[in-house]
């Protein structure tokens, strides 16, 4: 390009910047490069397998719930299931997670019930209430909202001396909002205890990458906000847990925050109420199942004899297992009763209210 | 006990809040060595620390987004939002996390914190800085919205509100920031939220106000005198929940009901008290109740802003008009 070797001017470079692309598995299973120390355990990779299928497993009957009545509006992980598994296994159970309502994969590892993800999805606030740990945070609705409140979080460890790492996880689309360059910013600023990963699946509902930012990569967003950002392969499972886990521990080293793009592709629909097929082509998806991370971990651990057929048979029965006895729980809980709505609006629910509240219960004369 | 002026009660407030409780932190737009640009914040950075008294990028949704976080960790954050024009970008985190985390997760999490914005015209500043949109505010289930009008109820009100285990939004009337002088005892004590104050008893007629605007309406009471006229005064103080039972208790009382307020008419809380008195205490009424607000068009800025707020005449003209009434 000579026009810009002439704006140069001959006037000096004062910063460079660079952004690194993590990898060690490919599509076929393949080894790129070594790969980190905690890929020899073999108990761990089967884990984050197993942890990925169960997730493949859950989205199909939920899916199947929606098609028939039982459960409203749900969003999938076809496809991505690597970045949340991933992510979440390099946590500790004190950390805390904010997550995206696409996140179901780091919710299940860290101890969410299936049952609970179902009630969520099927307009049930106790959804929420969460078994795993007691401090993360409810699925995040307005796209890129949790990103500042991470950083409080964060703040609040950091203020507190706490080893604490908060991980904020949201999507590409969420990526374009102010809330997130405020958030990562005074993350920045303050060099706080916080990892920020968006999973760049390629789309925002119907709005593709090239849309949503000029930008070559979205890891260099973080670059604006003072710290590293890098790109990771979001469907090779080991990438993203050995990204997230050398970015938790840089951040509960005080070495302040990091960002993670993790580059991968949403198989199915946005949600059950989306059809991909009227902004993207069906040769476009199917291209893309070539490189999905189940099949790749999978034939990595087959041809490292750490999997064989018969422990696939084993677990494909205990996923069935496991997500049908939540259906049925699910489909068992009693509905609150109507006036439980206040019950959790206020500490002390004001007199007018509950009066309000009197009045939803039939209770006599209000 | 000393005469302070209410920007100077709010000061007292923090500083005593802080002083009692590690866990509040103080954050906002030039919250530190600057203390504010209203002086709200002065002096608390040297002596809490910049960790606790927070300097803050200018982003206000970010500060906000920041609360949500700091409270669900259990600290009681602060946030300073430096006019009520700047506040719009905090709607977000307060409609869809602050007031409702704790709802949304039956509890598991919950938000104690406090946005502080200034509020309302008359200071003859530039464009969106004179903003009185409490009825937004007010709208909001989960939250609530507190209007002090005096140094004494800005300073045990601000304690109530950082004290309280949900999130609020503290309005503070920009008008008399300085204007209004006032004894404070800074013992600590906090006042309670919720609850309307009767300013002064009358048997003729009921007038309701909040913030900046009892200034106006206490003299209008004081005008009333003239005509034979006893006027009850009522600091609605907090907005939302407000205090219905005062209210109708005084309609009863009176059968005759002025609600001042500079906010523009349509859809300002003005409408929410009226109605509650149509729908609960009608057959005391003996006169249509009566709103004297702000008119529905943009707050004119400085060479005009004073015809939009209700003025001393409107109020008592309101008043007369209620009491000649049957
Ligand atoms: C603030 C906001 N605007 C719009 C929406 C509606 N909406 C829901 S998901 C979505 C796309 C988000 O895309 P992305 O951030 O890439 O996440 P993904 O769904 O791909 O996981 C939109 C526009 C929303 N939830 N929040």
């Amino acid at each position: 390009m000579a026009s810009k070797k002439m704006a140069d001017g001959g006037l000096p470079v004062i910063a460079r910047f660079e952004v690194r692309h993590r990898n060690y598995i490919a599509p076929d299973g393949s080894i790129k490069r070594p790969l980190p120390a905690f890929a020899s355990d073999a108990g761990l990779l089967t884990a984050l397998y197993r942890a990925m299928m169960l997730l493949r497993n859950f989205d199909r009957k939920a899916v199947a719930l929606q098609r028939t009545g039982r459960l409203g509006t749900y969003a999938v992980s076809l496809g991505q299931e690597a970045v949340s598994v991933g992510v979440a296994s390099a946590m500790r159970e004190e950390d805390v997670l904010l997550p995206s309502y696409r996140d179901n994969g780091a919710l299940i590892w860290r101890g969410v019930k299936l049952e609970e993800i179902l009630l969520f999805w099927g307009g049930d606030e106790r959804g929420n209430c969460f078994s795993g740990p007691l401090e993360d945070f409810p699925f995040c609705v307005p796209v890129g909202s949790q990103a500042p409140q991470a950083a409080g979080v964060a703040y609040a460890f950091k203020l507190r001396k706490q080893p604490r790492v908060a991980v904020c996880m949201f999507g590409d689309g969420a990526t374009s909002k102010g809330d997130v360059y405020e958030a990562m910013n005074f993350a920045g600023v303050h060099k706080l205890p916080v990892v920020f990963v968006a999973t760049n699946n390629q789309w925002a509902i119907s709005v593709p990458l090239r849309l949503q930012t000029g930008c070559e990569t979205l890891a260099q967003k973080a670059i604006a906000a003072g710290f590293i950002g890098e790109e990771v392969d979001g469907s090779d499972v080991v990438a993203i847990r050995a990204a997230a886990e050398a970015a938790i521990a840089a951040a509960r080293d005080g070495q302040g925050p990091r960002f993670i793009e993790a580059v991968t592709y949403r198989l199915g629909d946005h949600t059950t109420s989306d059809d991909a097929l009227r902004y993207r082509s069906a040769d476009e998806v199917q291209a893309r199942w070539k490189e999905e991370p189940i099949t790749r971990l999978r034939s990595y651990l087959v041809g490292q004899k750490m999997w064989s057929k018969a422990q696939e048979e084993q677990l494909a029965a205990e996923c069935h297992e496991r997500v049908e006895a939540a259906v049925e729980r699910y489909l068992a809980t009693e509905p609150r009763r109507p006036e439980s709505m206040f019950d959790h609006l206020y500490a002390d629910l004001p007199e007018v209210y509950a009066a309000q509240r009197r009045e939803l219960a039939g209770d006599g004369d209000v | 006990m000393s005469e302070v002026t209410l920007v100077e009660a709010v000061n007292l407030a923090l500083a005593r809040a802080m002083e009692d409780d590690p866990d509040v932190v103080v954050l906002g737009e030039d919250v530190g060595i600057n203390g504010g640009v209203f002086r709200a914040t002065v002096g608390l950075q040297a002596r809490f620390g910049p960790e606790r008294v927070l300097d803050t990028p200018l982003a206000e949704l970010l500060i906000s987004g920041l609360c949500v976080g700091m409270a669900a960790q259990g600290l009681k954050p602060v946030g300073e939002i430096q006019f009520m024009g700047f506040l719009y970008p905090c709607i977000d985190q307060l409609v869809n996390h602050a007031s409702r985390i704790r709802n949304r997760t039956q509890g598991r999490l919950t938000c104690p914190m406090v946005l502080r914005t200034p509020h309302g015209a008359g200071i003859r500043a530039p464009e969106h800085h004179s903003e009185s949109t409490e009825a937004m505010l007010a709208h909001i289930p989960g939250l609530r919205v507190v209007i002090p009008s005096s140094p004494e109820r800005a300073y045990g009100l601000l304690l109530a509100a950082i004290r309280d285990p949900d999130p609020v939004v503290f309005l503070e009337p920009t008008r008399i920031y300085r204007a209004a002088k006032g004894e404070v005892d800074d013992n600590g004590e906090a006042l309670p939220l919720d609850v309307a104050f009767v300013l002064r008893e009358g048997r003729d007629v009921t007038l309701i106000s909040w913030g900046a605007m009892l200034k106006e309406t206490m003299a209008g009471a004081d005008a009333l005198v003239a005509d034979g006229i006893a006027a009850e005064v009522i600091d609605l103080a907090t907005l939302k929940p407000y205090d219905e039972a005062t209210v109708l208790g005084s309609v009863a009382k009176t059968g005759r009901c002025v609600i001042v307020h500079e906010a523009t008419r349509t859809g300002g809380f003005g409408a929410e008290i009226a109605a509650l008195i149509a729908e609960r205490a009608l057959t005391s009424l003996l006169a249509p109740v009566a709103r004297v607000t702000g008119y529905d068009t943009v707050i004119p800025m400085a060479r005009l802003e004073q015809h939009m707020m209700p003025s001393v005449g409107r109020i008592v003209t309101a008043a007369r008009k209620a009491c000649q009434y049957s």
